[in-house]
């Protein structure tokens, strides 16, 4: 009680003579995990101050300490985890010395965060209109009679239609981005001074986070409430933030104002991180760092061939449908031993009659959200998995006949090969690089054993994956020499078209730009035709020479590159254009 | 919730057909000739040809299992050849004796296993950690005959506390009148203080047993989910927001981490009705678990029978009592279900 | 805390991969050394499941009828049962016995559930359903109840109690093996090898059970413990295990009913062994899933 009279008087005190005086203040930070390695420092010497109303954005990879640093703010660091030196003063309050009891009284009162992941932040079992109510009730903001009120309202204030239904709903009957904005409403409920949004967005639609971000800015301004965006998005952070904090390895290397990052980056990492993120105007070259440039030598090789034998396709799709029984949500209970009766079933067009092309060389990219269909499509394409009509011609062959089950033996396996969105679920544990790579060539390559050690080495080196790497399992390679070596296996048959599924959705934004390249020189280098699968217009603009845009099932526009991304047709390609985040530039 | 429960039992019935089939089978398909075993041990070829042919097993199986399956119907479970009287009134009378023994084994687990479970979970790595690490690990390994005697050994012939392991009540106290059948509550009901302690000491020790036997299950499973539960994003949103630990604790984690446990609570059912029949045996507890042990070593194979079907429905239902009990705690399932 | 891990995997990664698992295993042991007590203690069971009959004092059968009911003493270490036979020469010869029909049982189960399981995982659909149908019908029954049913109907031998404990794990089996190959059946490897035109049965042969196989071998370890109670318990109401023969259930019931006259050791000793050995099991089977799948730890 003595603590919240305290915090109240708070403000009026200090708006007398230190008006300037920063929200929160972090100097000298350093966290310390105990792991069965030893100490490690995951946050080393930080310095951070947020003024009253200001947005900070802190960007950095994963492993740069930007998350750790917002739960030692917080306090809420796991048993591991201890600030092992500095001060975190919060409206000149030294945080450090706060008892437990009044920290937990400040969190969600006076300073409250939000999560990646928003359904899973929120408690699955419970209403969210009682889990608001819960908040409101620990900070004493309403007393009970009225609380329900307060919360739907509350619902109401985060853009969330028909509240008072939405009040009686649990997490699971929302939708992803409905769920972040209850987690919203919770964060927003007992009006902070301070909200720190850690990676809010990661996982979203390109158009749900748009939304999102709009409305935490919105909410923020409109409050006077200072903000920390943390995120992994240098283009998202310098869009929405004032500031801009970029982490490497658990230190800050710069810290600017959002404008000026993209003009004057000071620090060498910075600048490489600037470079690395895909943005309009940009060439694929450019992405990478300048010392890396491509060697001249070898970028002379073929060129693109795609405009001058368009005529000449190499797959056809024509009115392709996918459909699939609707099913319910499978419980946590072990299937196999729940007593349920089997739901009725009804089928779901995932694919709902699509028709394009490829060309031979030429690469093409398919876009759209989670769920358009487009991971489903290129699943058919690959023969993965059958189709339920249509026609799938591949060099003249209807191969969308044969079954999935039998076409993994049959000599066309060979011309069609895919590389997988998560590079670690794609390798087998139990295989070392080479083993992976030599796969394909001793099923289908038909090349001998001695023959099979010489040929992985010459794709190691094609895919730029040193060769003593080869000997090595999955969980001693590094994502992007994963990657690598899922890559070099797609490669080994010479297939004519490879299947990219979101390829680099799993790497850091450094990596991704090192693998694009890769992809494209390899691509130029072998003359194959590229299906690139993605939820991210800037990284296909970069990649293909022409796009497929997919929502619901269908194909709402398709056209060269540049065309689709400069004149957009279809009012959807329009949304998902001006949900990218435009970082000043 | 009524129609959900309607679903459920439907969904009930494929679950008893294939239990009703397997009892039937125990008996009919296997190798040993069933009417060599009713026929009993002094059997002539004779006699045991009159037995095939009075059980109706010269017939085509098909009609055997019709004939069994009316006899079910009508509540026949057939005769028990040592003692001539109807399997299913025998089980009936006894099967108070076995459900409240259970029962309160299983009350006793829950009380010290819940609790326990929690507070590891919630102090991981402190001395009640490591106690429930260890009970948890020694309580699965403790077989349950054998704790049973070691209490047995303890309390009575050591100490003296509690009398001699010889069924539901010593000889001196007179059972209560019949109501529920189970005695703890029958001698409440009518007031008779002297029967009910006579009878709570009695049942004491062979609960207690039961309860040591589905402690560590119960105990495991708690502190596993618990922990998995605490680690989750909506626990640390729930911290993050300033919620007190007693919430955040009880009504985020607690509910949430009680879906798994009430899950294992039908293997713990699964469990305590079979460790029931050893610890029946250990103290000779007048229940259906001692009933079919005296039976299987006479070779009657009746009452085996009747006593493997009885335990098999009573643990269907169980089961659907916690598929229920599920659904209260999770809205997924009840939702969707 | 997500970020740490990603830091220490980092620092696991440039390890080569022999030495890792080595060295993780030495970790396990040094952070939790109950699992290495019971590594030595799962050698010392075997040894006498191995050697035990020929190093007793004493002839596990041969009675004397003046030293019986004898307190454990000098000559006989755990005292003498009602027919004066040594009891501590018939709680080691029992290991043989008791060792035999859990790993007997566990082998048996292990085949056919392990089998059905990733069969049911891996290709869904009708071979689900049965295989789901038969573990349900299985896990309708109190599972011991069931053995004894099953025991009793097959009739009472030692060959029987195996072939019952197998039938009552089969359900565990079958959800371990169907879990994992099911997780696994949409994983990316599996989908990769298809494209590297392996066949379904390749798939699962090379990719899918060698994966599994950790996770299984966790399994036996954890229903080993099980099964040798689970027999011992059919022998303690008298069925399988006929009397002379040794065997840790059977020697319980034999001193269960000196136990309310005093004669403790001739319970106490059998017993214990039989814990004893559940609980050198139980805890291996813990440390071989530290080993396998830290993520698993409770």
């Amino acid at each position: 009680m003595d603590s919240r009279t305290d915090l109240m008087s708070l403000p009026a005190e200090t708006s007398e003579g230190t008006a300037s005086r920063p929200l929160l203040e972090v100097q000298d930070l350093t966290v310390e995990f105990a792991t069965r390695r030893g100490i490690v420092r995951a946050v080393q010497n930080v310095n951070i101050t947020v003024a009253k109303g200001e947005t900070l954005g802190i960007v950095g990879e994963s492993g740069s300490g930007k998350s750790v640093t917002s739960y030692a703010v917080m306090r809420i660091l796991d048993r591991a985890g201890r600030i092992a030196q500095g001060s975190i003063a919060f409206s000149g309050l030294d945080l450090q010395t706060v008892p437990e009891s009044e920290m937990r009284d400040m969190r969600g009162r006076e300073m409250s965060m939000i999560f990646q992941n928003p359904r899973a932040a929120l408690n699955p079992i419970r209403k969210v209109g009682r889990q608001i109510e819960d908040v409101l009730l620990q900070h004493a903001q309403v007393d009970s009679g009225a609380v329900s009120e307060r919360a739907i309202e509350t619902l109401e204030q985060v853009r969330i239609a028909r509240p008072r239904e939405r009040y009686h709903a649990y997490p699971f009957e929302l939708s992803g981005g409905m769920c972040q904005r209850v987690v919203i409403a919770l964060a927003l409920a007992c009006r902070p001074q301070l909200l720190i949004a850690d990676e809010p967005t990661t996982g979203l639609d390109v158009t749900t986070q748009k939304a999102v971000m709009d409305l935490v800015v919105e909410l923020t301004r409109e409050r006077g409430m200072s903000a920390i965006l943390i995120t992994h998005d240098l283009g998202l952070a310098a869009a929405y933030c004032d500031r801009v904090m970029v982490m490497e390895k658990g230190h800050v290397v710069e810290d600017a104002a959002s404008g000026t990052i993209f003009k004057n980056p000071s620090h060498a990492y910075t600048r490489k991180l600037m470079r690395a993120t895909p943005r309009p105007g940009v060439s694929l070259r450019g992405l990478l760092p300048e010392q890396e440039q491509p060697r001249a030598d070898q970028t002379k090789t073929v060129r693109r061939t795609s405009s001058s034998t368009a005529s000449d396709a190499l797959l056809v799709v024509e009115q392709l449908v996918k459909e699939y029984p609707r099913k319910d949500i499978p419980t946590s209970l072990g299937k196999i031993f729940s007593r349920k009766p089997p739901v009725e079933t009804e089928t779901f067009r995932a694919v709902d009659g699509i028709s394009f092309s490829i060309a031979h060389g030429e690469s093409v990219g398919l876009v759209g959200e989670s769920g358009c269909g487009k991971s489903t499509t290129s699943m058919m394409v690959m023969r993965l998995i059958d189709k339920t009509s249509g026609l799938i011609t591949f060099a003249g062959d209807d191969i969308g006949e044969i079954p999935a089950r039998s076409f993994a033996t049959l000599p066309s396996r060979k011309k069609i090969q895919m590389v997988f969105q998560d590079p670690t679920d794609s390798l087998n544990p139990r295989f070392t690089a080479a083993r992976a790579i030599a796969d394909p060539l001793l099923r289908l390559g038909g090349l001998g054993r001695g023959e099979v050690r010489s040929r992985c080495e010459e794709l190691a080196m094609q895919v730029g994956l040193p060769l003593e790497f080869l000997d090595r399992f999955p969980h001693q390679l590094s994502g992007g020499q994963k990657a690598r070596v899922g890559i070099a296996r797609a490669i080994a048959l010479k297939p004519d078209l490879v299947i990219l599924d979101e390829p680099t959705a799993a790497l850091d934004v450094s990596v991704q730009a090192v693998v694009l390249n890769l992809l494209q020189d390899l691509k130029d280098s072998l003359g194959m035709s590229y299906l690139f699968v993605s939820h991210d217009l800037n990284v296909v603009r970069l990649l293909c020479d022409r796009v497929i845009v997919m929502q619901t099932g269908k194909i709402v526009e398709q056209g060269p590159t540049e065309r689709v991304m400069e004149a957009p047709e279809a009012s959807y390609t329009r949304d998902l254009l001006a949900a990218i985040p435009h970082p000043p530039l | 919730m009524l129609a959900t429960l309607g679903k459920r039992l439907v969904t009930v019935i494929p679950t008893l057909i294939g239990v009703v089939i397997v009892t039937f089978l125990l008996t009919r398909v296997l190798p040993g000739d069933p009417a060599v075993y009713f026929a009993g041990p002094a059997a002539t070829p004779q006699s045991i040809a009159d037995i095939r042919k009075s059980l109706g097993l010269d017939r085509p199986l098909p009609e055997q299992f019709a004939r069994y399956v009316n006899d079910l119907a009508h509540g026949n479970l057939g005769n028990s050849l040592s003692t001539g009287r109807p399997v299913a009134t025998e089980i009936t009378s006894r099967l108070p004796a076995s459900a409240e023994l259970t029962l309160l084994g299983l009350i006793l687990s829950l009380v010290i296993a819940l609790p326990l479970g929690i507070l590891a979970a919630v102090k991981q790595g402190s001395w009640i950690d490591h106690t429930c690490r260890v009970v948890a690990t020694a309580g699965v390994s403790l077989p349950v005959f054998f704790t049973g005697l070691l209490l047995v050994y303890v309390f009575y012939f050591q100490l003296g506390w509690s009398p001699a392991p010889i069924g539901r009540l010593d000889a001196f106290a007179t059972a209560p009148p019949q109501i529920t059948g189970f005695y703890l509550f029958d001698s409440l009901l009518t007031g008779n203080f002297e029967t009910f302690r006579a009878a709570f000491s009695q049942l004491i020790l062979p609960a207690l047993t039961l309860g040591i036997f589905s402690l560590a299950p119960i105990t495991r499973m708690t502190r596993a989910s618990m922990l998995a539960v605490l680690a989750s994003d909506f626990v640390r949103t729930a911290r993050a927001s300033g919620l007190d630990n007693r919430t955040v604790i009880l009504t985020y984690a607690f509910r949430n981490a009680m879906l798994p446990v009430v899950t294992t609570l039908g293997m713990v059912f699964s469990f305590l009705l079979g460790a029931n029949v050893l610890v029946e045996k250990v103290f000779a507890w007048p229940g259906i678990g001692s009933y079919a042990v005296e039976a299987l070593l006479q070779s009657d194979f009746a009452p085996v029978q009747g006593f493997v079907l009885t335990m098999a429905v009573l643990y269907v239902a169980l089961n659907l009592l916690i598929d229920m009990l599920y659904g209260v705690i999770d809205p997924r399932v009840r939702l969707e279900g | 805390m997500t970020e740490t891990t990603l830091n220490a995997s980092a620092a696991t990664a440039l390890k080569p991969a022999r030495n890792s698992i080595f060295s993780h295993a030495k970790y396990v042991i040094a952070e939790n050394p109950v699992t290495g007590m019971a590594f030595a203690l799962f050698a010392l069971i075997a040894l006498a499941a191995l050697i035990g009959p020929y190093i007793v004092p004493h002839d596990p059968l041969a009675s004397g009828t003046a030293a019986s009911l004898k307190p454990p003493s000098f000559a006989h270490w755990f005292g003498t049962d009602q027919l004066g036979r040594d009891i501590f020469s018939r709680v080691v010869v029992a290991t043989r016995l008791d060792f035999i029909i859990a790993l007997a049982s566990v082998a048996l189960v292990f085949v056919a559930g392990g089998f059905a399981g990733i069969a049911a995982g891996f290709f869904g659909g009708w071979t689900d359903r049965i295989v789901g149908r038969i573990s349900d019908t299985i896990m309708a029954f109190p599972l011991f109840v069931l053995a004894m049913g099953i025991v009793a109907a097959l009739g009472n031998t030692v060959t029987n109690i195996v072939i019952a404990t197998a039938i009552i794990n089969f359900p565990l089996y079958v959800r371990v093996a169907r879990a994992e190959a099911n997780v696994r059946r949409d994983a990316g490897f599996v989908q990769a090898a298809r494209l590297s035109g392996n066949g379904d049965f390749r798939i699962l042969l090379i990719h899918i059970l060698p994966n599994i196989m950790p996770i299984m071998m966790v399994q036996i370890s954890l229903t080993m413990g099980y099964a040798i109670l689970n027999a011992a318990g059919l022998s303690f109401i008298g069925l399988g295990v006929k009397p002379p023969t040794p065997e840790w259930g059977i020697m319980v019931a034999e001193g269960a009913a000196n136990i309310i006259s005093g004669e403790w050791w001739m319970a106490l000793f059998p017993g214990a062994a039989l814990m004893i050995a559940v609980f050198c099991f139980n805890l291996l089977g813990d440390g071989l899933r530290d080993l396998v799948d830290p993520q698993r730890r409770t």
